[in-house]
């Protein structure tokens, strides 16, 4: 068994629309130790929700997993069964959405969902599963569990329904809790209260976590280790140090640069320009070359590959080749 | 500009009240006090920053100045001169709003020309054809919208290019203050800074002034020249940018700035995080004396009591709240 509790290697996802092929997963990969915090950031359109939920295969219709392995504990679960994926989500690894409006069931009471994932995944009984939701809901916080048993989702808050998905997430003690934009559809105090709660149940219950997220705010101090997506590839990955204080790839230096810090707050803006590219149509080279504005000829026809620049950092743009081709060589290729 | 200018309020919000009737059974209905009693003023030129937690009031408080709904109680005055129902519409010529959603702020049945058209066929701003169509070119050319995207319908646009057909749209009557109302945060990360670029460059340009609403505290910051603080339908601070941010007096202020999720590793592993118990109580059953007392730290009897009003405590720092 590797030491590795998920290693996702070359993943590839695509959506098969009436326009066209759309990959928005090409070729990820990487590694999660138990117990450890992966952070996964991009923006829109970056494959980053779509790697989440190839992971737990919950793609829609159209969307398919069309090359690469996805290991638990060594095992490839792309080649698993529906019966055996059953057996996986939920009790192996779990996952809460960004809406908690819209991911909790308005006809069911919160007592019921809950009390059917401990049903599903363990041997409980009725009354065992009742008194777990109970246990559940203390530990996330929800106050009078007795009494939010019988309430339906729409009686509680916003905070509170992420409460309830973190704690059907958790009854069944899985491996691997992947949150995909859990706090973005709440207040910033709410979402203050639903990180910390995240940490304090990690420490107790040693999962590891994968966060998924535009916020860069938000995986700052949550995560052991960062993965920066664009146009469904990795370009960065390292430590949250590595990644805000020695970036590597020019898109995540633009990223960083894009938004106003404490630091430098009068300072104007630098944004990256142009628009998000579409993957109906994505270029042969690198994805970000079109809005990078230290693009060279070989960005253009080759996509370049991770290299690493640090001991826990790798980064794939063609800049950090040429800077070692310079350094090494103390001078300039010429542009063929 | 003289200086006399600029000591002078453009826009001044006197105990602006916005109530709105709720149904709550046969017959009963119980006032909803969305904004309750709230006052500030904005100069020429300068840019206010509104920020609070959903629900607070912040999009009310812009919508009621500009009389999209009819304030409950309380004036508002525009350079000196009273809003009311009969100048409104003429006054609408000084005084804008960007909306939050540039997918449903834009009519998708017309194309863009018409849209940033509207506001001068409403004001009767030209007297040809062709100084129309000029008009909007040099409306679109500022705002970074080629003119060949004049022809087109909303839906063909990017967020980021939505947003400014609708800042265009804000800024074809050529007002003196826009009301933004979470003008970015529709908008991706990498496209915010081009807005927010754009919203200080035609500040710059045009000298117009800004109510800034919006949650993201980090953007409010760099952007606002004051910033107002609300909870529950009241301001609870109201102070320079920097001064607010290094030295918080309301204790709500201090956990919305500790909660910020800072791009900032290092920072973000010093910082102590207040972490505030519960949630926001609702604003149709407000507690008694403060509304923030059910949630602060340093709340005592005199908070259930009374309720705190705004006090100056120096240099425009203005704070309510009893033990700070």
């Amino acid at each position: 068994m590797s030491e590795y509790i998920l290693e996702v290697k070359d993943l590839h996802t695509s959506f098969f629309t009436d326009s066209g092929e759309v990959k928005a997963v090409n070729g990820v990969s990487f590694k999660l130790e138990a117990g450890k915090t992966l952070g996964i950031v991009g923006e829109s359109g970056s494959g980053k929700s779509v790697t989440a939920y190839s992971i737990m295969q919950i793609l829609a219709d159209t969307g398919k997993i069309t090359g690469g392995e996805v290991l638990y504990k060594g095992e490839d679960i792309t080649k698993w069964n529906k019966k055996q994926m059953q057996g996986f989500r939920g009790k192996k690894c779990s996952i809460i959405f960004q809406d908690p409006m819209t991911s909790l069931n308005p006809v069911f009471t919160i007592g019921n969902q809950l009390m059917e994932a401990i049903l599903l995944h363990t041997d409980r009984n009725k009354e065992q599963a009742k008194e777990r939701a109970i246990e559940m809901l203390t530990l996330v916080g929800v106050n009078e569990p007795e009494k939010r048993l019988k309430q339906y989702p729409h009686e509680l808050s916003g905070g509170m329904r992420q409460r309830v998905m973190i704690a059907m997430a958790l009854a069944c003690e899985p491996d691997i809790l992947i949150a995909d934009e859990p706090t973005t559809a709440l207040d910033v105090t709410i979402q203050a209260q639903i990180l910390e709660l995240m940490q304090e149940l990690q420490k107790k219950l040693g999962m590891a976590i994968i966060i998924v997220t535009h916020d860069l705010g938000v995986i700052a101090d949550m995560c052991d280790e960062i993965i920066v997506m664009y146009g469904g590839r990795v370009c960065e990955r390292g430590t949250a140090d590595d990644i805000f204080y020695h970036p590597c790839h020019e898109y995540t230096k633009g990223l960083l640069r894009s938004i106003p810090s404490t630091s430098r707050m009068k300072e104007r803006l630098v944004p990256i320009g142009g628009t998000p590219i579409n993957l109906l149509n994505m270029p042969k080279g690198c994805a970000f070359c079109a809005r990078c504005d230290k693009a060279m000829k070989i960005c253009l026809d080759t996509v370049p590959q991770e290299m690493r620049v640090g001991d826990t950092h790798l980064a794939s743009c063609w800049m950090n080749v040429k800077a070692q081709y310079e350094a090494e060589n103390g001078g300039i290729r010429n542009e063929q | 500009m003289s200086s006399n200018d600029k000591n002078e309020c453009l826009v001044e919000v006197k105990d602006l009240k916005q109530y709105f009737p709720i149904k709550t059974g046969f017959g009963k209905t119980v006032p909803l006090k969305a904004v309750d009693g709230v006052s500030f003023s904005i100069k020429p030129g300068e840019t206010l920053g509104l920020v609070g937690e959903s629900g607070c009031g912040k999009t009310t408080v812009g919508r009621s100045l500009l009389q999209l709904y009819k304030p409950t109680g309380g004036e508002v005055y525009f350079k000196g001169e009273k809003v009311t129902d009969q100048n409104i519409k003429a006054l609408r010529k000084e005084m804008q709003m960007v909306f939050q959603d540039p997918y449903s702020s834009l009519n998708p049945r017309m194309t863009v020309e018409d849209i940033i058209g509207e506001p001068l066929d409403v004001h009767k701003l030209y007297s040809t054809k062709a100084e129309r169509r000029e008009k909007i070119l040099e409306l679109m050319e500022l705002v970074g919208l080629n003119a060949e995207h004049a022809t087109r319908y909303a839906h063909e646009f990017s967020g980021g290019q939505r947003q400014r057909i609708g800042i265009a749209r804000a800024l074809a009557v050529n007002p003196s203050f826009i009301v933004c109302d979470e003008p970015v945060s529709a908008l991706d990360v990498s496209i915010q800074a081009q807005v927010i670029n754009m919203f200080e460059d035609l500040q710059e340009k045009l000298g117009v002034a800004y109510l800034f609403i919006a949650h993201d505290l980090l953007v409010v910051r760099h952007i606002s020249d004051r910033i107002a603080v609300m909870y529950l339908g009241k301001i609870v601070e109201i102070a320079d940018a920097d001064e607010l941010n290094e030295n918080p007096m309301h204790p709500y202020t201090e956990s919305l700035l500790s909660a910020i999720p800072m791009p900032d590793p290092n920072l973000a592993k010093t910082r102590k995080r207040i972490i505030l118990e519960g949630d926001v109580p609702s604003p149709m059953n407000l507690p008694s004396g403060c509304a923030f007392r059910t949630r602060c730290r340093y709340a005592t009897e005199q908070c259930a009591k009374e309720c705190p009003s705004l006090t100056d405590r120096g240099n425009g720092h203005f704070v309510s709240c009893f033990n700070k």
